[in-house]
Protein backbone atom coordinates (compact mmCIF):
# COMPACT_ATOMS: atom_id res chain seq x y z
CA UNK A 1 0.00 0.00 0.00
CA UNK A 2 2.73 2.42 1.05
CA UNK A 3 4.90 1.59 -1.91
CA UNK A 4 1.93 2.10 -4.23
CA UNK A 5 1.59 5.57 -2.70
CA UNK A 6 5.27 6.23 -3.35
CA UNK A 7 4.77 5.32 -7.02
CA UNK A 8 1.73 7.60 -7.31
CA UNK A 9 3.63 10.47 -5.69
CA UNK A 10 6.62 10.11 -8.00
CA UNK A 11 4.53 9.83 -11.14
CA UNK A 12 2.43 12.86 -10.30
CA UNK A 13 5.57 14.85 -9.53
CA UNK A 14 7.00 13.72 -12.88
CA UNK A 15 3.98 15.21 -14.67
CA UNK A 16 4.42 18.54 -12.97
CA UNK A 17 8.22 18.61 -13.24
CA UNK A 18 7.90 19.82 -16.84
CA UNK A 19 5.71 22.63 -18.22
CA UNK A 20 3.89 19.95 -20.21
CA UNK A 21 1.37 19.32 -17.45
CA UNK A 22 0.38 22.98 -17.27
CA UNK A 23 0.21 23.22 -21.06
CA UNK A 24 -2.02 20.18 -21.08
CA UNK A 25 -4.38 21.59 -18.48
CA UNK A 26 -4.59 24.94 -20.29
CA UNK A 27 -5.32 23.24 -23.61
CA UNK A 28 -7.93 21.02 -22.02
CA UNK A 29 -9.67 23.95 -20.34
CA UNK A 30 -9.48 26.21 -23.38
CA UNK A 31 -10.71 23.56 -25.77
CA UNK A 32 -13.51 22.30 -23.57
CA UNK A 33 -14.61 25.91 -22.98
CA UNK A 34 -14.46 26.87 -26.64
CA UNK A 35 -16.30 23.73 -27.73
CA UNK A 36 -19.01 24.29 -25.15
CA UNK A 37 -19.71 27.90 -26.06
CA UNK A 38 -19.14 27.92 -29.83
CA UNK A 39 -19.69 24.43 -31.18
CA UNK A 40 -22.06 23.40 -28.43
CA UNK A 41 -24.04 26.67 -28.53
CA UNK A 42 -24.28 26.81 -24.75
CA UNK A 43 -26.14 30.16 -24.68
CA UNK A 44 -28.25 29.73 -27.78
CA UNK A 45 -29.71 26.46 -26.57
CA UNK A 46 -31.21 28.24 -23.62
CA UNK A 47 -31.06 25.09 -21.51
CA UNK A 48 -29.79 25.02 -17.95
CA UNK A 49 -27.58 21.97 -18.36
CA UNK A 50 -24.02 21.06 -19.30
CA UNK A 51 -24.81 18.74 -22.21
CA UNK A 52 -22.97 20.95 -24.63
CA UNK A 53 -19.92 20.64 -22.37
CA UNK A 54 -19.93 16.89 -21.76
CA UNK A 55 -20.89 15.81 -25.28
CA UNK A 56 -17.42 16.79 -26.53
CA UNK A 57 -15.50 14.86 -23.90
CA UNK A 58 -15.25 11.57 -25.81
CA UNK A 59 -13.63 13.46 -28.69
CA UNK A 60 -11.37 15.65 -26.55
CA UNK A 61 -10.10 12.61 -24.66
CA UNK A 62 -9.35 10.90 -27.93
CA UNK A 63 -6.16 12.88 -28.40
CA UNK A 64 -5.55 14.36 -24.96
CA UNK A 65 -5.51 11.10 -22.96
CA UNK A 66 -3.01 9.33 -25.26
CA UNK A 67 -0.75 12.34 -24.69
CA UNK A 68 -0.86 11.65 -20.96
CA UNK A 69 -0.60 7.88 -21.11
CA UNK A 70 2.10 7.58 -23.78
CA UNK A 71 5.00 8.20 -21.41
CA UNK A 72 3.85 5.93 -18.57
CA UNK A 73 5.90 2.87 -19.58
CA UNK A 74 7.48 3.78 -22.91
CA UNK A 75 9.70 6.38 -21.25
CA UNK A 76 10.83 3.94 -18.55
CA UNK A 77 11.73 1.40 -21.18
CA UNK A 78 13.60 3.93 -23.26
CA UNK A 79 15.70 5.33 -20.40
CA UNK A 80 16.21 1.90 -18.80
CA UNK A 81 14.71 2.94 -15.45
CA UNK A 82 12.23 0.11 -15.85
CA UNK A 83 15.08 -2.15 -14.69
CA UNK A 84 15.41 -0.12 -11.50
CA UNK A 85 11.67 -0.26 -10.95
CA UNK A 86 11.25 -3.97 -11.65
CA UNK A 87 14.07 -4.93 -9.27
CA UNK A 88 12.36 -3.19 -6.36
CA UNK A 89 10.49 -5.44 -3.92
CA UNK A 90 7.12 -4.45 -5.38
CA UNK A 91 4.83 -6.59 -7.52
CA UNK A 92 4.23 -5.52 -11.11
CA UNK A 93 0.52 -5.20 -10.46
CA UNK A 94 1.19 -2.54 -7.80
CA UNK A 95 3.44 -0.62 -10.21
CA UNK A 96 0.79 -0.74 -12.95
CA UNK A 97 -1.99 0.40 -10.63
CA UNK A 98 0.20 3.11 -9.08
CA UNK A 99 1.11 4.61 -12.43
CA UNK A 100 -2.49 4.40 -13.62
CA UNK A 101 -3.82 6.08 -10.48
CA UNK A 102 -1.28 8.89 -10.80
CA UNK A 103 -2.32 9.64 -14.38
CA UNK A 104 -5.99 9.35 -13.43
CA UNK A 105 -5.46 11.80 -10.57
CA UNK A 106 -3.89 14.19 -13.04
CA UNK A 107 -7.01 13.96 -15.23
CA UNK A 108 -9.20 14.45 -12.18
CA UNK A 109 -7.35 17.70 -11.50
CA UNK A 110 -7.89 18.89 -15.09
CA UNK A 111 -11.54 17.86 -15.01
CA UNK A 112 -12.02 19.47 -11.61
CA UNK A 113 -10.72 22.77 -12.91
CA UNK A 114 -13.71 23.04 -15.25
CA UNK A 115 -15.84 23.89 -12.18
CA UNK A 116 -16.43 27.52 -13.35
CA UNK A 117 -18.74 26.10 -16.03
CA UNK A 118 -20.77 24.40 -13.37
CA UNK A 119 -20.91 27.64 -11.37
CA UNK A 120 -21.94 29.53 -14.51
CA UNK A 121 -24.82 27.26 -15.33
CA UNK A 122 -26.03 27.46 -11.72
CA UNK A 123 -25.81 31.24 -11.80
CA UNK A 124 -27.73 31.50 -15.07
CA UNK A 125 -30.42 28.97 -14.39
CA UNK A 126 -31.62 26.12 -12.30
CA UNK A 127 -29.95 22.96 -13.64
CA UNK A 128 -30.39 19.43 -12.39
CA UNK A 129 -27.17 19.12 -10.39
CA UNK A 130 -27.68 15.41 -9.97
CA UNK A 131 -27.31 14.96 -13.71
CA UNK A 132 -24.20 17.13 -13.72
CA UNK A 133 -22.56 15.12 -10.96
CA UNK A 134 -23.44 11.91 -12.81
CA UNK A 135 -21.97 13.34 -16.01
CA UNK A 136 -18.74 14.30 -14.26
CA UNK A 137 -18.53 10.79 -12.84
CA UNK A 138 -19.25 9.30 -16.26
CA UNK A 139 -16.65 11.48 -17.91
CA UNK A 140 -14.11 10.51 -15.24
CA UNK A 141 -14.61 6.75 -15.58
CA UNK A 142 -14.55 7.05 -19.37
CA UNK A 143 -11.26 8.93 -19.12
CA UNK A 144 -10.03 6.06 -16.93
CA UNK A 145 -10.91 3.58 -19.67
CA UNK A 146 -9.00 5.56 -22.30
CA UNK A 147 -6.12 5.78 -19.86
CA UNK A 148 -6.02 2.05 -19.09
CA UNK A 149 -5.88 1.35 -22.83
CA UNK A 150 -3.12 3.94 -23.20
CA UNK A 151 -1.08 2.59 -20.31
CA UNK A 152 -1.32 -0.91 -21.75
CA UNK A 153 -0.19 0.25 -25.21
CA UNK A 154 2.61 2.31 -23.68
CA UNK A 155 4.02 -0.86 -22.13
CA UNK A 156 4.38 -2.51 -25.53
CA UNK A 157 6.85 0.00 -26.98
CA UNK A 158 9.73 2.28 -26.07
CA UNK A 159 8.61 4.89 -28.59
CA UNK A 160 6.17 7.43 -27.17
CA UNK A 161 4.94 8.58 -30.59
CA UNK A 162 3.94 5.04 -31.52
CA UNK A 163 2.23 4.68 -28.14
CA UNK A 164 0.28 7.90 -28.78
CA UNK A 165 -0.92 6.91 -32.24
CA UNK A 166 -1.83 3.31 -31.40
CA UNK A 167 -3.72 4.44 -28.31
CA UNK A 168 -5.67 7.04 -30.27
CA UNK A 169 -6.57 4.45 -32.91
CA UNK A 170 -7.68 1.81 -30.40
CA UNK A 171 -9.69 4.35 -28.40
CA UNK A 172 -11.29 5.55 -31.63
CA UNK A 173 -12.41 2.01 -32.41
CA UNK A 174 -13.93 1.62 -28.95
CA UNK A 175 -15.57 4.99 -29.27
CA UNK A 176 -17.08 4.42 -32.70
CA UNK A 177 -18.12 0.78 -32.46
CA UNK A 178 -21.73 1.71 -31.67
CA UNK A 179 -22.12 4.37 -34.33
CA UNK A 180 -24.42 3.77 -37.31
CA UNK A 181 -21.53 4.15 -39.76
CA UNK A 182 -19.56 1.28 -38.25
CA UNK A 183 -22.62 -0.79 -37.49
CA UNK A 184 -23.96 -0.65 -41.04
CA UNK A 185 -20.63 -1.92 -42.28
CA UNK A 186 -21.13 -5.12 -40.28
CA UNK A 187 -24.90 -5.49 -40.47
CA UNK A 188 -24.91 -6.80 -44.03
CA UNK A 189 -22.99 -9.98 -43.33
CA UNK A 190 -22.09 -10.38 -39.66
CA UNK A 191 -24.43 -12.32 -37.37
CA UNK A 192 -26.56 -10.08 -35.18
CA UNK A 193 -24.99 -11.22 -31.90
CA UNK A 194 -21.65 -9.91 -33.19
CA UNK A 195 -22.98 -6.50 -34.20
CA UNK A 196 -24.81 -6.27 -30.87
CA UNK A 197 -21.70 -7.24 -28.95
CA UNK A 198 -19.78 -4.63 -30.87
CA UNK A 199 -22.39 -1.98 -30.16
CA UNK A 200 -22.36 -2.84 -26.47
CA UNK A 201 -18.61 -2.17 -26.37
CA UNK A 202 -19.07 1.42 -27.54
CA UNK A 203 -17.80 4.10 -25.18
CA UNK A 204 -20.13 6.60 -26.83
CA UNK A 205 -23.30 4.60 -26.14
CA UNK A 206 -22.42 4.06 -22.48
CA UNK A 207 -21.28 7.62 -21.96
CA UNK A 208 -24.39 9.12 -23.55
CA UNK A 209 -26.63 7.13 -21.21
CA UNK A 210 -24.79 8.53 -18.20
CA UNK A 211 -24.85 12.10 -19.52
CA UNK A 212 -28.60 11.89 -20.04
CA UNK A 213 -28.74 11.48 -16.28
CA UNK A 214 -29.50 7.79 -16.20
CA UNK A 215 -26.95 6.30 -13.87
CA UNK A 216 -27.23 2.71 -14.85
CA UNK A 217 -24.96 0.44 -12.85
CA UNK A 218 -24.20 -1.42 -16.08
CA UNK A 219 -22.50 1.59 -17.62
CA UNK A 220 -20.27 2.11 -14.60
CA UNK A 221 -19.52 -1.60 -14.49
CA UNK A 222 -18.72 -1.48 -18.20
CA UNK A 223 -16.11 1.26 -17.82
CA UNK A 224 -14.70 -0.31 -14.65
CA UNK A 225 -14.31 -3.64 -16.42
CA UNK A 226 -12.53 -1.98 -19.34
CA UNK A 227 -10.10 -0.43 -16.83
CA UNK A 228 -9.63 -3.73 -15.00
CA UNK A 229 -9.12 -5.79 -18.15
CA UNK A 230 -6.62 -3.41 -19.72
CA UNK A 231 -4.61 -2.99 -16.53
CA UNK A 232 -4.51 -6.77 -16.26
CA UNK A 233 -3.21 -7.02 -19.84
CA UNK A 234 -0.78 -4.21 -19.01
CA UNK A 235 0.67 -6.30 -16.16
CA UNK A 236 0.98 -9.32 -18.43
CA UNK A 237 2.70 -7.26 -21.13
CA UNK A 238 5.31 -6.02 -18.66
CA UNK A 239 5.80 -9.52 -17.30
CA UNK A 240 6.41 -10.80 -20.84
CA UNK A 241 8.54 -7.97 -22.21
CA UNK A 242 10.77 -7.36 -19.19
CA UNK A 243 14.40 -7.50 -20.10
CA UNK A 244 13.86 -7.13 -23.83
CA UNK B 1 35.34 -21.11 13.46
CA UNK B 2 31.90 -20.29 12.24
CA UNK B 3 31.17 -21.46 8.76
CA UNK B 4 30.24 -18.54 6.57
CA UNK B 5 26.87 -19.08 4.96
CA UNK B 6 26.26 -18.96 1.24
CA UNK B 7 24.32 -15.79 0.47
CA UNK B 8 24.04 -16.37 -3.26
CA UNK B 9 23.61 -19.83 -4.71
CA UNK B 10 23.45 -20.22 -8.47
CA UNK B 11 22.94 -23.68 -9.95
CA UNK B 12 22.82 -24.59 -13.62
CA UNK B 13 21.61 -21.12 -14.52
CA UNK B 14 20.76 -20.83 -18.22
CA UNK B 15 19.21 -18.11 -20.35
CA UNK B 16 17.98 -18.56 -23.89
CA UNK B 17 16.98 -15.68 -26.13
CA UNK B 18 15.05 -17.32 -28.97
CA UNK B 19 17.72 -19.62 -30.41
CA UNK B 20 20.67 -17.87 -28.80
CA UNK B 21 22.01 -19.20 -25.49
CA UNK B 22 23.36 -16.18 -23.60
CA UNK B 23 24.14 -17.95 -20.33
CA UNK B 24 24.93 -21.64 -20.40
CA UNK B 25 24.63 -23.76 -17.27
CA UNK B 26 26.47 -21.52 -14.81
CA UNK B 27 26.94 -22.52 -11.18
CA UNK B 28 28.68 -20.70 -8.34
CA UNK B 29 28.12 -19.59 -4.73
CA UNK B 30 29.02 -16.40 -2.96
CA UNK B 31 29.55 -16.36 0.79
CA UNK B 32 29.19 -13.53 3.24
CA UNK B 33 32.35 -11.42 3.23
CA UNK B 34 33.26 -12.40 -0.29
CA UNK B 35 33.68 -9.98 -3.17
CA UNK B 36 33.28 -11.85 -6.41
CA UNK B 37 34.69 -10.27 -9.54
CA UNK B 38 32.63 -11.32 -12.51
CA UNK B 39 34.78 -11.02 -15.60
CA UNK B 40 34.38 -11.62 -19.27
CA UNK B 41 34.47 -9.94 -22.64
CA UNK B 42 31.49 -7.85 -23.74
CA UNK B 43 28.52 -10.05 -24.56
CA UNK B 44 29.79 -12.98 -22.50
CA UNK B 45 26.64 -13.03 -20.36
CA UNK B 46 27.72 -11.09 -17.26
CA UNK B 47 24.82 -8.64 -17.27
CA UNK B 48 22.34 -11.33 -18.25
CA UNK B 49 23.38 -13.42 -15.23
CA UNK B 50 23.03 -10.42 -12.92
CA UNK B 51 19.64 -9.55 -14.36
CA UNK B 52 18.39 -13.05 -13.65
CA UNK B 53 19.78 -12.96 -10.12
CA UNK B 54 18.04 -9.65 -9.38
CA UNK B 55 14.75 -10.86 -10.81
CA UNK B 56 14.65 -8.54 -13.80
CA UNK B 57 14.99 -11.30 -16.39
CA UNK B 58 13.06 -14.55 -16.20
CA UNK B 59 15.29 -17.63 -15.85
CA UNK B 60 15.17 -20.20 -18.69
CA UNK B 61 16.43 -23.10 -16.59
CA UNK B 62 18.42 -23.70 -13.43
CA UNK B 63 17.97 -21.86 -10.14
CA UNK B 64 19.28 -18.82 -8.35
CA UNK B 65 18.69 -18.13 -4.69
CA UNK B 66 19.47 -15.24 -2.40
CA UNK B 67 19.71 -15.70 1.37
CA UNK B 68 18.09 -19.12 1.04
CA UNK B 69 15.10 -17.97 -1.04
CA UNK B 70 14.61 -18.89 -4.68
CA UNK B 71 14.43 -15.70 -6.77
CA UNK B 72 11.65 -17.00 -9.02
CA UNK B 73 9.44 -18.35 -6.25
CA UNK B 74 9.97 -15.52 -3.78
CA UNK B 75 10.68 -12.47 -5.95
CA UNK B 76 9.64 -9.83 -3.41
CA UNK B 77 11.55 -11.39 -0.50
CA UNK B 78 14.76 -11.75 -2.50
CA UNK B 79 14.52 -8.31 -4.11
CA UNK B 80 14.24 -6.81 -0.63
CA UNK B 81 17.61 -8.37 0.31
CA UNK B 82 19.44 -7.25 -2.84
CA UNK B 83 20.95 -3.87 -3.66
CA UNK B 84 21.36 -3.57 -7.41
CA UNK B 85 23.23 -1.12 -9.59
CA UNK B 86 22.13 -1.87 -13.17
CA UNK B 87 24.51 -1.38 -16.09
CA UNK B 88 24.77 2.32 -16.98
CA UNK B 89 23.05 3.25 -13.70
CA UNK B 90 19.63 4.23 -15.12
CA UNK B 91 17.95 6.88 -12.93
CA UNK B 92 14.98 9.23 -13.16
CA UNK B 93 16.59 12.34 -14.64
CA UNK B 94 13.79 14.68 -13.62
CA UNK B 95 14.23 13.90 -9.92
CA UNK B 96 16.73 15.47 -7.57
CA UNK B 97 19.30 13.30 -5.81
CA UNK B 98 17.49 13.50 -2.49
CA UNK B 99 14.13 13.06 -4.20
CA UNK B 100 15.27 9.85 -5.87
CA UNK B 101 16.79 8.41 -2.70
CA UNK B 102 13.63 9.21 -0.75
CA UNK B 103 11.54 7.59 -3.47
CA UNK B 104 13.64 4.40 -3.40
CA UNK B 105 13.43 4.30 0.40
CA UNK B 106 9.63 4.63 0.24
CA UNK B 107 9.23 2.01 -2.47
CA UNK B 108 11.38 -0.31 -0.37
CA UNK B 109 8.95 0.28 2.46
CA UNK B 110 11.27 1.91 5.01
CA UNK B 111 9.55 3.68 7.89
CA UNK B 112 9.84 7.47 8.05
CA UNK B 113 12.53 7.70 10.73
CA UNK B 114 14.50 4.84 9.24
CA UNK B 115 14.19 6.45 5.83
CA UNK B 116 15.75 9.73 6.93
CA UNK B 117 18.68 8.00 8.66
CA UNK B 118 19.44 5.67 5.80
CA UNK B 119 19.12 8.31 3.09
CA UNK B 120 21.44 10.59 5.04
CA UNK B 121 23.92 7.80 5.62
CA UNK B 122 24.15 6.84 1.96
CA UNK B 123 24.46 10.49 0.94
CA UNK B 124 27.35 10.77 3.36
CA UNK B 125 29.01 7.56 2.23
CA UNK B 126 29.03 8.66 -1.39
CA UNK B 127 29.68 12.34 -0.67
CA UNK B 128 26.60 13.57 -2.48
CA UNK B 129 25.91 16.51 -0.14
CA UNK B 130 26.81 19.09 -2.78
CA UNK B 131 24.33 17.79 -5.36
CA UNK B 132 21.48 16.85 -3.05
CA UNK B 133 18.97 19.25 -4.55
CA UNK B 134 20.17 19.10 -8.14
CA UNK B 135 18.14 17.30 -10.83
CA UNK B 136 19.95 14.08 -11.73
CA UNK B 137 19.95 14.84 -15.48
CA UNK B 138 22.20 17.85 -14.81
CA UNK B 139 24.83 15.81 -12.95
CA UNK B 140 28.15 14.64 -14.35
CA UNK B 141 28.62 10.98 -15.21
CA UNK B 142 30.62 10.36 -12.05
CA UNK B 143 27.94 11.83 -9.81
CA UNK B 144 25.21 9.92 -11.62
CA UNK B 145 27.06 6.67 -11.02
CA UNK B 146 27.46 7.57 -7.36
CA UNK B 147 23.74 8.32 -7.02
CA UNK B 148 23.09 4.90 -8.56
CA UNK B 149 25.46 3.41 -6.01
CA UNK B 150 23.80 5.29 -3.15
CA UNK B 151 20.44 3.94 -4.28
CA UNK B 152 21.80 0.38 -4.24
CA UNK B 153 23.25 0.46 -0.71
CA UNK B 154 20.46 2.57 0.76
CA UNK B 155 18.60 -0.21 2.58
CA UNK B 156 21.80 -1.87 3.82
CA UNK B 157 21.22 -5.05 1.76
CA UNK B 158 22.82 -8.43 2.49
CA UNK B 159 23.67 -8.90 -1.16
CA UNK B 160 25.08 -6.28 -3.52
CA UNK B 161 25.00 -6.77 -7.27
CA UNK B 162 26.99 -4.11 -9.09
CA UNK B 163 27.11 -4.10 -12.87
CA UNK B 164 30.24 -2.21 -13.94
CA UNK B 165 30.22 0.17 -10.96
CA UNK B 166 33.36 2.07 -11.98
CA UNK B 167 32.64 2.35 -15.69
CA UNK B 168 33.10 5.93 -16.82
CA UNK B 169 34.64 7.18 -13.59
CA UNK B 170 37.96 9.00 -13.36
CA UNK B 171 40.84 7.34 -11.44
CA UNK B 172 40.06 9.21 -8.21
CA UNK B 173 36.41 8.26 -8.30
CA UNK B 174 37.32 4.66 -9.13
CA UNK B 175 39.55 4.59 -6.08
CA UNK B 176 36.73 5.95 -3.89
CA UNK B 177 34.22 3.41 -5.13
CA UNK B 178 36.69 0.57 -4.59
CA UNK B 179 37.38 1.71 -1.04
CA UNK B 180 33.66 1.79 -0.42
CA UNK B 181 33.23 -1.72 -1.75
CA UNK B 182 36.05 -2.95 0.51
CA UNK B 183 34.44 -1.26 3.50
CA UNK B 184 31.14 -2.95 2.87
CA UNK B 185 32.58 -6.35 2.04
CA UNK B 186 32.77 -7.59 5.65
CA UNK B 187 29.11 -8.25 6.26
CA UNK B 188 27.80 -8.62 2.72
CA UNK B 189 28.12 -10.84 -0.30
CA UNK B 190 29.09 -8.71 -3.29
CA UNK B 191 29.20 -9.45 -7.01
CA UNK B 192 30.91 -6.93 -9.29
CA UNK B 193 30.99 -7.28 -13.02
CA UNK B 194 33.81 -5.59 -14.81
CA UNK B 195 36.14 -5.91 -17.72
CA UNK B 196 38.84 -3.93 -15.97
CA UNK B 197 41.30 -6.51 -14.71
CA UNK B 198 43.13 -4.27 -12.27
CA UNK B 199 39.85 -3.90 -10.43
CA UNK B 200 39.79 -7.60 -9.66
CA UNK B 201 43.20 -7.40 -8.06
CA UNK B 202 42.21 -4.29 -6.15
CA UNK B 203 38.94 -5.38 -4.54
CA UNK B 204 37.97 -8.96 -5.27
CA UNK B 205 38.59 -12.00 -3.13
CA UNK B 206 37.57 -14.26 -5.96
CA UNK B 207 37.42 -14.09 -9.74
CA UNK B 208 34.98 -15.83 -12.05
CA UNK B 209 35.62 -15.49 -15.76
CA UNK B 210 32.91 -16.32 -18.23
CA UNK B 211 33.16 -16.54 -21.96
CA UNK B 212 30.30 -17.18 -24.38
CA UNK B 213 28.00 -17.93 -21.46
CA UNK B 214 30.20 -20.51 -19.73
CA UNK B 215 32.50 -20.34 -16.72
CA UNK B 216 36.12 -20.77 -17.81
CA UNK B 217 37.81 -19.82 -14.53
CA UNK B 218 36.76 -19.72 -10.86
CA UNK B 219 39.43 -19.12 -8.24
CA UNK B 220 41.33 -16.36 -6.44
CA UNK B 221 42.88 -13.46 -8.38
CA UNK B 222 46.32 -14.68 -7.24
CA UNK B 223 45.83 -18.07 -8.88
CA UNK B 224 44.69 -16.31 -12.01
CA UNK B 225 47.87 -14.28 -12.03
CA UNK B 226 50.01 -17.33 -11.42
CA UNK B 227 48.67 -18.91 -14.59
CA UNK B 228 50.38 -16.27 -16.63
CA UNK B 229 53.94 -16.58 -17.79
CA UNK B 230 54.55 -12.84 -17.83
CA UNK B 231 52.57 -12.09 -14.67
CA UNK B 232 49.96 -10.00 -16.48
CA UNK B 233 46.27 -10.63 -16.03
CA UNK B 234 45.55 -9.40 -19.54
CA UNK B 235 47.44 -12.26 -21.04
CA UNK B 236 45.58 -14.96 -19.06
CA UNK B 237 42.29 -13.25 -19.77
CA UNK B 238 42.96 -13.33 -23.50
CA UNK B 239 44.00 -16.96 -23.38
CA UNK B 240 40.92 -18.01 -21.40
CA UNK B 241 38.34 -16.10 -23.38
CA UNK B 242 39.76 -16.43 -26.84
CA UNK B 243 37.90 -18.79 -29.12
Amino acid sequence: MNNCLAIIKRELAAYFSTPLAYVFIVIFLALSGALTFFMGAFFERGQADLNSFFSFHPWLYLFLIPAISMRLWAEERKTGTVELLLTMPVSIWVLVVGKFLAAWTFIAIALGLTFPLWLTVNYLGDPDNGVIVASYLGSFVMAGSYLAIGSCISATTRNQVIAFILTAVLCFLFLMSGVELVQSFFQGWAPSFLTEALASMSFLTHFNTIVRGVIDLRDIVFFSSIIGVFLYINTAVIQLTRGS
Amino acid sequence: MVLKENMIVIEGLTKDFDSFRAVDNISFNVKKGEVLGFLGPNGAGKSTTMKMLTGYLPISSGTASVCGNDVTRYPLETKARIGYLPEGAPLYGDMTTIGLLNFIAEVRGLSNADKRDKVNLSIKKLQLESVMNQPIETLSKGFKRRVGFAQAILHDPDVLVLDEPTDGLDPNQKYQVRELIKDMALDKAIIISTHILEEVEAVCSRAVIISAGRIVFDDTPETLKAKSTSGSLDEVFRKLTHK
